[in-house]
């Protein structure tokens, strides 16, 4: 039996006995209040209790069973993974009903088991965030082992096809010229954002009528709803060949795939992720600290300049390190619009490529799965989780060391 | 001492100002400019797309087409029709013995070429070829219909042939799965982080680590789903479900952060109301506090999935960008999504593949526009001042 049809067997065999066992329980509740007793909890607390009975062995012994499969201890056969679930079923449903007595606090007893599920639900996003962690650290490791980490590091050069041509001579994986490229496009894209980002925040939060606000901030924020391989496309299609034109016109020579068209549109992109965190910190600013200024006589400007900025400085500087995290992070632009060739340069116009493109690049070649360039995503991979989460946190430490507490 | 005003210095700091206005509305202006920029530009490649030569040809079902779908036109005119017409002209004979020896006239597809020609746009086609679309179109025989093929195909290697739907159904299935997994589960975290959690150091983990994760770049997540899912759990690759699986713990923080503001925004009146009359926590949350907060947990769910519906990254990791011509007929079968489609036809050398790949975007983001259409209206509809 394959997964599916066990699932629909389960579903089959315990939803119909879940029902009855409902049914049954607030029927005996009744009958026995008719007879004269008090019962602790309402009928239908009676009933959950009893589903609660039911369900919890079978799935319990279900969930356990596709455990220990997939750590393949053992090989439970679909039929009897089913037959025993159902039949533990029943078991509960049995005991269930036997406990069902008036003193049975039943209200409590689901309630807690809720509570409890609620709690394991909310350690998912720590498992996930524990999964990335082990999962990537672990190729990672059996990346270094083919590779030196102290090469891997500090080499400047990458070129990963040598692992194809022969079983003994891996390729040379030097990861500098992927990191200078990401910076490269990072950098591009931060110059474009910041100070449109900033200088959009400022306009809506201090000299915006509430109607523009309205109808800027929504349009701002639909540049943040799409999709990353839609501005890929825009960006190599219309934004370099653009590029390629203009640098032609001035006599110099760009790469179609260069480092400036991806970093452009990508910093289009951030803008509003800059203006909308940013415009929350200015807002927050209290107006006293502006009537203040302005009160002594300053321009608006300089109120800004000198008072407002200061203050929300901590928030757009959180605002900064998470729009650079999310440059660095960012895939499907640089994999469309810049370079698959590694390279070490200053010139923006020159193909560059990035850790992400060689991610990506690593997954849908044709090399074996544990070839080292497919593993070398990995290694970059770990990198990349790193620098991110590093920027994370710190611009968390940032918000709360530094914000300004006002009354 | 008498106070005196320096006018010049007055009308330095005044010019300043005024510029300084300027720059921050120009700086608005300038990210609308490119809002307009780009949407005119995508729509501009697009637009011939959505219309598909067609050739009206005679087809003569001989003996010879069974062999070779090609016979059943003229020689000059076989060059010109699409190949996935004349293809399929020997299946069809075998299936309706009937048709053989007769001739019909009908209008079929063209070739990609000539669809790029009638459209005035660059093409490989030969002086003669385009002599004799000339002359096809003087006399009618060559006209633009409306591409009914983009929405009702799947992928083809023949740009003519080639469809949105198979892209447009695996990502309906992948949304579904990404839908089944997150929303429970986000709204369970942002409930017990809400309303049961204890405030201890466990807690505080669990939240910090809801706003890394939300930050974490989504290509890792593809390689967390490769890791996990595929070779842990051993889900089929490239199927709607590895690809839901992997986008759901993805959206999952996006959820629990817009379910945890929906019910902070709830007043505590509320729930002591509830309390008062003797409910239990978890009666009351699901009678008051969760009803009121629908709306606001809707909203988040429905911008989650908009993101989700976007995102190709991850799934290019898990391998859900192959050539996939037909729609997936269930979650574990090999799917495609629709910004995958896309990638794949904008990497595609072929110039009609680029006016398909700006028609599947407009799709695309024409979804992703009433998503976040309808979450913008409900956040409206239903906004409630306390």
């Amino acid at each position: 039996m394959d997964t599916g049809t066990i699932f629909l067997y389960l579903f089959c065999g315990l939803v119909p006995l879940a029902i009855v066992a409902y049914f049954l329980a607030t029927k005996k509740t009744y009958s026995i209040k008719f007879e004269g007793e008090e019962f602790q909890s309402t009928p239908d607390s009676y009933g959950w209790y009893a589903i609660v009975c039911t369900l919890s062995p079978a799935l319990l012994a279900s969930f356990l069973a596709a455990l220990l499969q997939m750590c393949g201890v053992v090989e439970v056969p679909g039929t009897a993974l089913v037959a025993t679930a159902i039949a533990l079923g029943a078991g509960g449903l049995a005991v269930g009903l036997a406990t069902v007595k008036p003193s049975l606090r039943a209200r409590a007893v689901v309630e807690k088991l809720i509570v409890k599920m609620l709690f394991v639900a909310s350690l998912v996003s720590i498992l996930t965030t524990i999964g990335i962690v082990l999962s990537v650290t672990f190729e990672a490791m059996k990346f270094f082992d083919v590779v030196n980490i102290w090469d891997f590091v500090t080499g400047t050069t990458w070129n990963p096809d040598e692992a194809v041509a022969g079983k003994d001579s891996h390729g040379v994986f030097g990861s500098i010229p992927l990191f200078a490229g990401t910076f490269m496009i990072t950098a591009i894209a931060m110059v474009v954002a910041v100070p449109i980002g900033l200088f959009s925040a400022i306009c809506m939060a201090e000299y915006a009528s509430p109607a523009f606000r309205k109808t800027a901030k929504p349009a701002l924020e639909i540049l943040a709803g799409i999709p990353t391989v839609v501005y890929g496309f825009f960006a190599a299609i219309t934004v370099s060949p653009l590029i390629v034109n203009v640098a032609e016109y001035f006599g110099l020579h760009a790469d179609f795939t260069n480092a400036l068209s991806p970093g452009l549109v990508m910093g289009v992109m951030i803008i509003p992720l800059i203006s909308s965190l940013s415009d929350d910190v200015i807002t927050s600013v209290p107006n006293a600290l502006r009537e203040g200024s302005l009160a002594m006589g300053a321009y608006r400007s300089e109120t800004i300049k000198t008072v407002v900025l200061p203050a929300a400085l901590p928030g757009i500087v959180s605002a900064f390190l998470l729009a650079v995290s999310r440059a660095v992070g960012e895939t499907m632009i640089v994999v469309m619009a810049a370079g698959l060739r590694a390279n070490l340069t200053w010139n923006p116009l020159e193909g560059m490529t990035t850790v992400t493109v060689r991610i990506v690049d690593a997954f849908t070649g044709d090399q074996a799965f544990d070839s080292p360039e497919t593993l070398s995503a990995f290694g970059l991979g770990l990198v990349l989780l790193v620098v991110t989460l590093l920027l994370n946190i710190v611009s968390l430490v940032v918000i709360r060391r530094f914000r300004q507490q006002y009354e | 001492m008498a106070f005196t005003v320096d006018q010049r210095e007055l009308k330095r700091r005044a010019g300043k100002d005024r510029r300084f206005r300027v720059f921050a509305y120009s700086a608005i202006f300038m990210a609308g400019a490119f809002l307009v920029f780009f949407f005119a530009d995508i729509i501009a490649t697009a637009w011939s797309a959505f219309e598909q030569a067609e050739l009206r040809v005679e087809v003569n079902y001989n003996e010879e087409a069974l062999t070779m779908g090609d016979y059943a036109l003229d020689e000059e005119m076989s060059y010109l029709v699409s190949r996935g017409f004349t293809r399929l002209i020997p299946n069809k004979i075998r299936e309706n013995r009937q048709l053989l020896g007769t001739t019909v006239e009908k209008w079929v597809l063209a070739d990609s070429e000539v669809d790029q020609y009638l459209k005035g746009k660059p093409n490989r086609l030969r002086k003669a070829e385009r002599n004799l679309i000339d002359k096809l179109r003087a006399e009618g025989r060559a006209r633009l219909g409306f591409n009914k093929g983009l929405f009702l195909n799947g992928d083809s290697k023949l740009p003519e042939m080639a469809g949105i739907a198979a892209a447009a159904v695996g990502s309906f299935y992948v949304l579904i799965i990404t839908l089944l997994f997150s929303f429970p589960l986000g709204v369970a975290t942002a409930i017990y982080l809400e309303e049961f959690a204890p405030d201890n150091r466990l807690m505080q983990v669990i939240e910090v680590n809801i706003n890394n994760l939300a930050a974490i770049p989504s290509i890792l997540f593809g390689l967390l789903g490769l890791a996990i899912f595929i070779n842990f759990m051993g889900v089929p690759r490239s199927s709607a479900l590895v690809g839901g699986l992997t986008l759901s713990l993805m959206t999952l923080p996006v959820i629990i952060i817009s379910t945890r503001a929906a019910i902070l925004a709830i007043p505590d009146s509320i729930r002591e109301g509830a309390l008062a009359l003797g409910a239990t926590r978890w009666q009351m949350v699901t009678s008051n506090v969760l009803p009121l907060s629908l709306p606001g947990i809707l909203t988040g769910t429905i911008i989650g999935l908009a993101r989700a519906i976007g995102e190709t990254a991850p799934l290019m990791i898990v391998g859900m960008m192959a050539y996939i011509p037909e729609a997936p007929d269930g979650f574990t079968s090999a799917a495609t999504v629709l910004p995958a489609q896309i990638y794949t036809w904008s990497a595609d050398s072929l110039r009609a593949f680029t006016e398909r790949t700006s028609a599947g975007i407009i799709v695309l983001l024409a979804v992703m526009l009433v998503m976040n259409g309808t979450a913008i209206y409900l956040r409206n509809k239903y906004e409630t001042k306390w």
